[in-house]
């Protein structure tokens, strides 16, 4: 099998996990000091960088591959379980060594996300990825960015030897619940993913406590839950959401709906899980992380997310006796509960209201909706009506009837 | 008097920091100042006379200009806009500035609002050039060069490429602007006058292997045109390798989504050879506490296990005299999977250690084996185990005690201590002395030594720690007698 073939497969076998970022770690680079030849080769600047987007909206910042997708686990949810019908390829290690390079020399990438499917043992399957990391950076001083999947119930040893080479490691959690693990992915257990997630949180907490320690995975630990292959609802999402960032400090949960893959499982039909529902997910997830709302404040509505509005602009209209609130007095935390108002815009509220009454001039000047925060803040030359804010029909109002989607180029 | 002052091109923020400088040192005022880059642009005065105002330390005087770090950045990566009136409302800003340090944190004030609008299109044209030049392979005398065509919309070429020095320092490299061009041979960064796109190769081998990577990371059946142009405008898919693809992929998405939707799931292929399973070989010779030990992870006799990492049991030797009961792990023993491992843990180390309490001796465990807690952001919040979950927990205990019968158990806590007994214990009434009873081993009860950790005041917590080590010392006696 040609290489552009086995790229082909294993590319696609790779895409369903949503993890693409390349921000966060240490800074490198490989610049010449003065007059000497360069230090390795290739860089990291903190902030990630995309290098290109793919029609589905998604950033492609790094070379995304299966090193296999032979499987030993029949996750049924996933086009690679052992049962299915898709084609298998396998690469060697000096294959996805030389396509990262080459790719990185191009710019293409940032550089590399690799995961496998798991073949023969965990340790085998882990030992193949790490060994491909170890390639990268020790035969070719490779400077760039390498996240690796953590193989469940992998050696100490080789979670150490992972850790020093790469950038991210990641370990899905799959599924919000262990009872929806153990209904579509029989073969996965649940607890040694959190053991692993623990194990990781402990060695990039000794790594970063200690400048002298072992370096080990400095952007971190993250995780995937696939939303709408199992019955478990947002809220259940939510809490498992806010467990993991609180118990495993993990940088990002990604959520990825479950979509069409081919070569489906009779034993689980595809039934799509809108996109939209998925992106609700996030906006909450965000709301959680930088916003101050709990799990318990953004689903008092119901177990499910209204799709048809933000859980920001939900949770305020489920709670319009805290509003209006005023622009001139209202506390960080208070104005970052307001829909339209995003942190940046609360930090220049903060520091612009030492100077002036602000005015919706003022606010259009920082690229504020003036509409969409009207109802629930008063301004120096605006004072919402609680009648207003009272109305059956602010939900419509405030939400644009959904548009078609723009198919036009 | 209207002053002309020429620049070296559009992007020299240094000649134009310079001699701004020297116009606020002067009190120029921002109306009469025309700026001219000499490529015709801001230039309505015909060619400007080389005579800018030298600015050397006797010029700027006393009343040399001191303005907010801040400004500086914003005007460095400003200035490169291509807007023709960029000079003149940084200029102004600097006199204002100069006259109240503080307008640049009113971020409503329209200069400011302009200035700061201007910085952020020159950082995302730079960011996009950082993502979106793609190098070409040829091949030259001296090796392999790597050269791109690149169309900016700003004058950012000199300040974007530091970043492909510090990246591609290894390779020679140049890449190829409208305006200027930048080249790498390896040791410098030169510059040299623009290009055109014919003097750029026009492909290379590996971007067919690229498409196809590009077409197979794509997923049919998530398709969000919109969100893909906001990122990767279009005025950009030119010169890149990839974009000819976007079409075809966006014409055959929902042909290929539907079809899969159609499929009808094939006869299961019979499976990869499964993993043979791995069993965790059991060390040798388990003991019942090792027995119970891996009984109890699959504990679901109350709901805390879900959240939790795993069960945390006892620890120490099977023939312990003494079993000391703490209330349950926390944050750190939950991770680590051991007891005692935590603030509270290392602090009842320290009080034993000052009674004379032998810590290698002693059997530690908690009342209730699970982490009860509230996520808070990145951190767990330790909430105190309900009666329930003390009485569900509660078997595990006496299974512990009943494997290794010591004669003294230390409770801590109203926790340990309601799970030892069976009910309610008041603690400052039951403590201070060795409690025996008919239907088990001695009982000793004491404070948790997450107490001391919490109590505010330093008096009041060395006093309590003296006692804690009082109860302790009752502990010791009863290891040394045995």
């Amino acid at each position: 099998m040609d290489l552009s073939r086995k790229l082909a497969i294993l590319a696609d076998a790779a895409k369903y996990d949503a993890s693409c970022a390349s921000s966060g770690t240490t800074k490198r680079h490989s610049a010449p000091t003065r007059g000497g030849p360069a230090r390795g080769f290739g860089s990291t600047e903190g902030a990630g960088i995309c290098h290109s987007y793919a029609p589905d909206g998604r950033c492609i910042s790094l070379l995304k591959v299966l090193l296999t997708n032979a499987c030993a686990f029949d996750c049924l949810y996933c086009v690679n379980r052992a049962s299915s019908n898709t084609p298998r390829a396998r690469f060697s290690v000096e294959e996805v060594v030389g396509l990262t390079l080459d790719f990185y020399r191009r710019n293409y990438i940032e550089g590399l996300f690799l995961s496998s499917g798991v073949i023969r043992s965990p340790d085998y399957t882990m030992e193949q990825v790490v060994r491909v990391a170890r390639s990268l950076r020790l035969d070719h001083g490779f400077r760039g960015y390498i996240h690796l999947k953590t193989i469940p119930d992998a050696s100490p040893e080789l979670i150490s030897q992972a850790g020093l080479f790469a950038d991210r490691l990641s370990i899905n959690v799959e599924l919000p619940t262990d009872a929806s693990l153990k209904a579509l992915a029989p073969e996965k257990d649940a607890r040694a993913v959190r053991r692993t997630m623990a194990g990781l949180r402990t060695r990039i907490e000794e790594a970063q406590a200690e400048k002298k320690s072992r370096r080990f995975a400095p952007a971190g630990q993250s995780t995937q839950m696939i939303v709408g292959a199992d019955a478990s609802d947002d809220r259940e999402i939510l809490e498992t959401s806010a467990n993991l960032y609180a118990g495993y400090r993990l940088k990002r949960v990604y959520y990825s709906a479950f979509s069409p893959i081919p070569e489906p499982s009779a034993a689980l039909p595809l039934q799509r899980a809108p996109l939209m529902r998925e992106h609700r997910l996030y906006q909450a997830d965000w709301l959680m992380r930088f916003y101050g709302f709990s799990v318990q404040e953004i689903t008092e509505g119901g177990g499910m997310l209204d799709l048809r509005v933000d859980p920001k602009l939900a949770w305020a209209l489920r709670n319009r006796g805290r509003f209006p609130i005023d622009v001139a007095r209202a506390s960080r935390e208070e104005l970052l509960r307001v829909p339209g108002l995003g942190k940046t815009t609360v930090d220049r509220i903060l520091s612009t209201r030492r100077f002036r009454a602000i005015r919706s001039v003022d606010l259009a000047r920082l690229r504020v909706s003036v509409a969409k925060v009207a109802p629930f803040l008063k301004l120096a030359d605006h004072t919402p009506s609680i009648a207003a804010l009272d109305r059956e029909r602010l939900l419509e109002e405030l939400v644009p009837s959904p548009r078609q989607m723009a198919l036009a180029l | 008097m209207t002053r002309l002052v020429p620049l070296d091109g559009p992007a020299d923020v240094a000649g134009w920091r310079a001699a701004a400088r020297a116009l606020v040192a002067e009190g120029v005022p921002p109306f009469s100042v025309v700026w001219s880059t000499g490529d015709g642009s801001a230039n309505l005065f015909g060619p400007a006379p080389r005579a800018a105002p030298t600015p050397t330390p006797a010029s700027l005087g006393p009343s040399h200009p001191r303005v907010p770090r801040g400004f500086v950045e914003l005007a460095e990566t400003g200035l490169l806009h291509r807007n023709p009136g960029r000079f003149d409302l940084f200029y102004r800003l600097l006199v204002r500035l100069a006259a109240d340090r503080r307008i640049l944190d009113d971020a409503a004030d329209p200069d400011v609002v302009r200035a700061k609008a201007l910085a952020k299109a020159v950082r995302r044209d730079k960011h996009k050039m950082t993502a979106f030049v793609r190098f070409r392979e040829i091949s030259g005398e001296a090796g392999p060069h790597f050269v791109a065509w690149f169309e900016p919309e700003h004058h950012i070429v000199a300040a974007t490429a530091p970043f492909f020095v510090r990246r591609f320092a290894a390779m020679r490299w140049s890449i190829l602007t409208p305006e200027r061009s930048a080249h790498w041979n390896g040791a410098e960064l030169a510059f040299a006058k623009g290009a055109s796109r014919a003097d750029a190769p026009d492909g290379d081998a590996l971007e067919a292997v690229w498409r196809t990577y590009y077409a197979s990371i794509f997923n049919p059946a998530r398709l969000k045109i919109a969100a893909m142009r906001a990122e990767m405008p279009k005025k950009y898919w030119r010169n890149l390798p990839e974009a000819p693809l976007i079409g075809p992929l966006i014409a055959s998405a929902s042909r290929r989504t539907s079809e899969m939707v159609a499929a009808v799931p094939a006869a299961p292929k019979k499976g990869q050879r499964l993993m043979p399973k791995f069993e965790t070989v059991p060390a040798e010779a388990s003991t019942p506490i090792d027995e119970l030990r891996e009984e109890v992870e699959d504990c679901r006799a109350c709901p805390l296990w879900a959240n939790a990492t795993q069960a945390v049991f006892g620890e120490g030797p099977a023939e312990a005299r003494i079993v000391v009961v703490g209330e349950q792990p926390g944050d750190k023993e939950d991770i680590v999977g051991r007891p005692f491992v935590g603030p509270a843990g290392a602090l009842f180390d320290r009080a034993a250690k000052d009674a004379g309490l032998d810590r290698s001796k002693v059997y530690v465990t908690n009342a209730v084996k699970h982490f009860k807690f509230e996520p808070r952001g990145k951190f767990r919040l330790h909430k105190t185990p309900g009666p329930t979950e003390i009485a569900a927990c509660r078997p595990w205990l006496e299974r512990e005690l009943a494997a290794i019968r010591p004669s003294l158990v230390v409770a801590m806590g109203a926790t340990a201590a309601r799970a030892v007994v069976g009910r309610p214990v008041k603690i400052g009434e039951a403590r201070g002395s060795v409690i025996e009873r008919e239907d088990g081993p001695d009982l000793l009860v004491t404070v948790h030594p997450s107490f001391l950790l919490r109590l505010p005041d330093e008096d009041r917590k060395q006093v309590e720690y003296a006692r804690f080590v009082e109860d302790l010392r009752l502990a010791a006696k009863v290891a040394k007698a045995a």
